[in-house]
């Protein structure tokens, strides 16, 4: 358990005592239950909250997903009408990709990354909170258009000048675009929280080569985060005052330019795919070594990898946009970079690969799920490999080849790390197992309704079938594997209700108190008890190894230091003092709980519906009363802080 | 089973290695200021480009014939005096930085409230700008020198805006003796970012006013 007494001889030298912990006005205590999870700035409740709210949004995605599939089971079916389908999967991949996906990697980051670099909290506990906030309002938001007049039906990278006023009537884009910009705000300020929290928090010891390949990830992704976000952000501003204030920036009969759209857009988007992508790989750099009894293979080569995808993530845009003509020169520019980051991502998977072998393999859920992952990330791989081919992209570009591309990427890449990630930190984050029989259950539907539904599509696609048709006739060939296609589908959905089944049978199963380190994992979020306390770790925790839990217990030679010779090893380092080892004890400093984040990100929601709604004789008016509004949600948030 | 991570209070405290990042003297908020800004660079870099695409159309050969270019709209001894006044702005931030660290209580207030002061002159500058331009009908719907001068120039004003605000916070908390010596972390990061949008108009004036 995370709370042993000091034996008396500890062998092991790694102890620095903890700073004590403040938890100001901990008699604020909650009045209702509830306050407790409004007001949390713990980063444990903020990720389980990311992490419902996420999984809610990846039903409703699901859903809307079986909507379509089941619109195009049969030639001339008329299931949905064109229109909804149009909202369906501009809605389907909107919700997967920014609700979905996207919120699940940070929940499983806000949980895991502290406790992973031995931290007591994130860096900004507050903004921490926002940020959830933010994400959650700016989600409802963007789905109130279903009950507001439409849905958003442009498709997920609304491109100029279909979102015009002219073509876009109703109100669907707005909301799109402002629930983008709001979710924009929220992921930025997540992505400098978790910067700082992996520069500055980090347990005394853990050098960047010390630290968890899922941190290093996560660092990754963060960045990318930082600088490819406000791109999107000024497209969308752009497109909002073309919108509602008259200008011609996408509209070329203004003399405004879509393919500027198209660049701002994809120099977010084409990191945003590996936003979405990386989490994953860093989740199977933890599981594959844990599962394989033996430590990564290639270390340094997986975790300086994942920085040049990252560079060269955004070297890559315009790969989205050959079929646009901006040249042969330009062409072969981004053709050349796309097959470039083929290289650092097929490392990566000769390296997982070299993980596994030789190891002792024990295929438990997570294991089965990181497995599935790297089978199907290297499909997912090759077929984007050959859509950087601007001759073949010419060929597939807008049909179901690259549907059934990026399918095999971000649910055979994103998804299946993230249900590996997710079978493996269960017991850590709510201290009880998944079932494992239902868990290989849901791997095993998975595995099969996921390649019925989308391996199919490679070949629609190359027989001509385009993407976001709403119907097709019956003398096309397209019939068979559409209704195969459709099957596959559904088994992923009832795979998916096993998952749901699993969750609630295993939560009601009486289950054996939950020890520290069940699966005897090695990094350090196993070094406190399961779920662990609000303050995280009694004592700071100090590392000499990549692998600080097994060092611990099988120590070897040139492995961790025996007392005195940490200082030796490691002359280079300043020498810590205890007191300082985490910011002059700022981390343990945990703040007290707060509704101001709360307060300030529902503001931006009434801004969000004001300036959609509210009539022009009344702005004025709003934005006085908006102002007021902030200024006081400011003056709480900052005098709480101060105090 | 793996408690042995930490056994309680260690009789012996290891002075343990830390990593070595570069970035131990670095404060955690400062660093996330750091990272908000290069988060910045990138907002108006797509800004900026916004504008390079929309350029040509400024310069058409109708629109040079009719004087109706940037070149002959814009006053660019006003906005460079302006430019100066934003620049001078720096330099009293760095006095009152300056003045902060050394404890001097009422000279910190007094620059911080200088450059709130000027930044504020900046603001009523460009709304007079703004004015002058709409009485010449060029707004935000009728043309593409409009629309794009407005907005890449509306979103650095909005930034001032937001910098003049929290420069007078930090007064009102100056002046009340809130920064000393050994706590002067505010008034830095606001600064920061003062210097940050100063750095951005340089830019902006140069390839709006002066290319």
């Amino acid at each position: 358990m995370a709370v042993a007494a000091p034996p008396a001889a500890a062998p092991a030298p790694v102890h620095v005592p903890a700073p004590p912990v403040h938890v100001e006005h901990a008699e604020a205590a909650p009045r209702w239950s509830g306050w407790d999870w409004l007001a949390t700035v713990d980063h444990k409740k903020i990720g389980v909250l990311y992490l419902l709210t996420g999984f809610g949004f990846f039903l409703l995605g699901g859903f809307e997903a079986l909507l379509i599939r089941t619109q195009l089971i049969k030639p001339l079916n008329t299931f949905l009408p064109p229109d909804i389908f149009n909202q369906m999967f501009t809605m389907h991949a909107t919700t997967m990709i920014f609700l979905a996906i996207m919120p699940i990697n940070v929940g499983l980051g806000n949980f895991i990354v502290p406790l992973m670099v031995g931290a007591a909290d994130m860096a900004y506990p507050r903004l921490n909170a926002f940020s959830y906030w933010l994400f959650l309002f700016g989600g409802i938001f963007i789905n109130l258009s279903f009950l507001m007049g439409g849905a958003p039906n442009t498709g997920w990278f609304s491109y100029s000048p279909l979102t015009q006023k002219a073509f876009s009537t109703t109100n669907g884009v707005d909301f799109w675009v402002i629930g983008l910009s709001v979710l924009g705000i929220a992921s930025v300020a997540g992505a400098i929280n978790f910067i700082v929290t992996i520069l500055k928090l980090r347990a005394p010891g853990m050098t960047f080569n010390r630290m968890p390949l899922y941190t290093w990830m996560t660092l990754v992704v963060s960045f990318l985060i930082i600088f490819s976000f406000p791109s999107i952000t000024v497209a969308l501003i752009l497109l909002l005052f073309d919108r509602l204030a008259g200008t011609h920036f996408f509209n070329p009969a203004g003399g405004g330019d879509p393919l500027l759209w198209q660049h701002l857009f994809w120099f977010f988007g084409h990191p945003e795919v590996y936003i979405l992508i990386l989490p994953s790989m860093g989740i199977v750099s933890e599981v594959l070594p844990i599962f394989s009894r033996k430590p990564i293979f290639g270390y340094s080569f997986i975790a300086y990898s994942g920085v040049a995808i990252g560079f060269l993530s955004f070297t890559v845009w315009a790969h989205h946009m050959f079929a646009t003509g901006l040249g042969e020169f330009a062409n072969g520019a981004f053709a050349t970079g796309s097959f470039l980051i083929g290289v650092p991502t097929g490392v990566k998977i000769f390296n997982w690969i070299g993980t596994m072998w030789g190891g002792s393999i024990r295929y438990r859920t997570p294991m089965l799920f990181a497995v599935g992952f790297i089978a199907m990330f290297i499909i997912g791989g090759i077929s984007g490999i050959s859509l950087a081919s601007p001759p073949v992209d010419f060929q597939q570009t807008d049909s179901y080849y690259v549907v059934a591309h990026i399918h095999y990427v971000l649910f055979g890449g994103a998804i299946l790390g993230i249900f590996a990630g997710m079978y493996y930190w269960w017991p850590k984050i709510f201290g009880r197992f998944l079932d494992e029989g239902l868990g290989r259950l849901h791997f095993w539907g998975t595995m099969v309704g996921f390649n019925m539904a989308f391996f199919p599509m490679h070949w629609l696609g190359t027989e001509g079938m385009p993407r976001r048709i709403y119907t097709y006739f019956p003398n096309m060939g397209w019939d068979f594997w559409n209704a195969f296609s459709t099957t596959g589908a559904y088994i992923l959905g009832l795979s998916v209700l096993v998952l749901v089944a699993n969750i609630f049978i295993s939560w009601r199963r009486e289950q054996p108190p939950m020890p520290d380190n069940p699966w005897d994992a090695a990094t350090l979020e196993w070094a406190t008890s399961s779920p662990p306390p609000a303050h995280n770790f009694d004592a700071v925790p100090v590392v000499y190894s990549r692998y600080p839990l097994w060092e611990e217990r099988h120590p070897v030679e040139g492995g961790a230091p025996q007392h005195g010779a940490a200082m030796a090893a490691t002359s280079d380092s300043p020498v810590a003092h205890p007191e300082e080892a985490q910011e002059g004890g700022h981390a343990f400093h945990l703040p007290a709980p707060t509704i101001f984040p709360l307060i300030f990100a529902f503001g931006l929601l009434l801004v969000a519906f004001g300036l959609l709604f509210a009539p022009p004789i009344l702005r004025v008016t709003f934005v006085i009363t908006a102002v007021l509004y902030f200024a006081v949600a400011i003056y709480g948030w900052v005098k709480q802080v101060s105090e | 089973m793996s408690a042995a991570i930490h056994t309680g209070p260690a009789a012996h405290a290891v002075a343990a290695d830390r990593a070595p990042t570069g970035l131990e003297s670095l404060d955690v908020r400062k660093l996330g200021m750091w990272v908000f800004l290069g988060n910045e660079c990138i907002f108006f870099g797509a800004l900026l480009s916004m504008f390079f695409v929309y350029r040509p159309m400024m310069y058409t050969a109708e629109l040079v014939a009719a004087h109706e270019t940037p070149k002959d709209i814009l006053n660019i001894p006003f906005t460079g005096l302006l430019a100066f006044i934003l620049l001078m702005s720096s330099l009293t931030m760095v006095l009152a930085l300056n003045a902060i660290q050394d404890s001097r209580r009422r000279a910190g207030a007094f620059w911080l409230l200088a450059t709130a002061f000027l930044g504020t002159c900046f603001l009523g500058g460009q709304s007079f700008e703004f004015v002058k331009i709409a009485r010449e009908g060029f707004t935000l719907s009728n043309s593409t020198f409009g629309q794009s001068f407005l907005i890449l120039t509306g979103f650095h004003g909005t930034h001032v805006f937001i910098g003049v605000v929290w420069l007078s916070s930090c007064f009102a908390r100056a002046i009340r003796g809130g920064f000393h010596g050994n706590n002067f972390i505010g008034p830095e990061i606001c600064g920061l970012y003062w210097h940050f949008v100063d750095v951005v108009w340089v830019v902006i004036f140069t390839i709006v006013y002066l290319v």
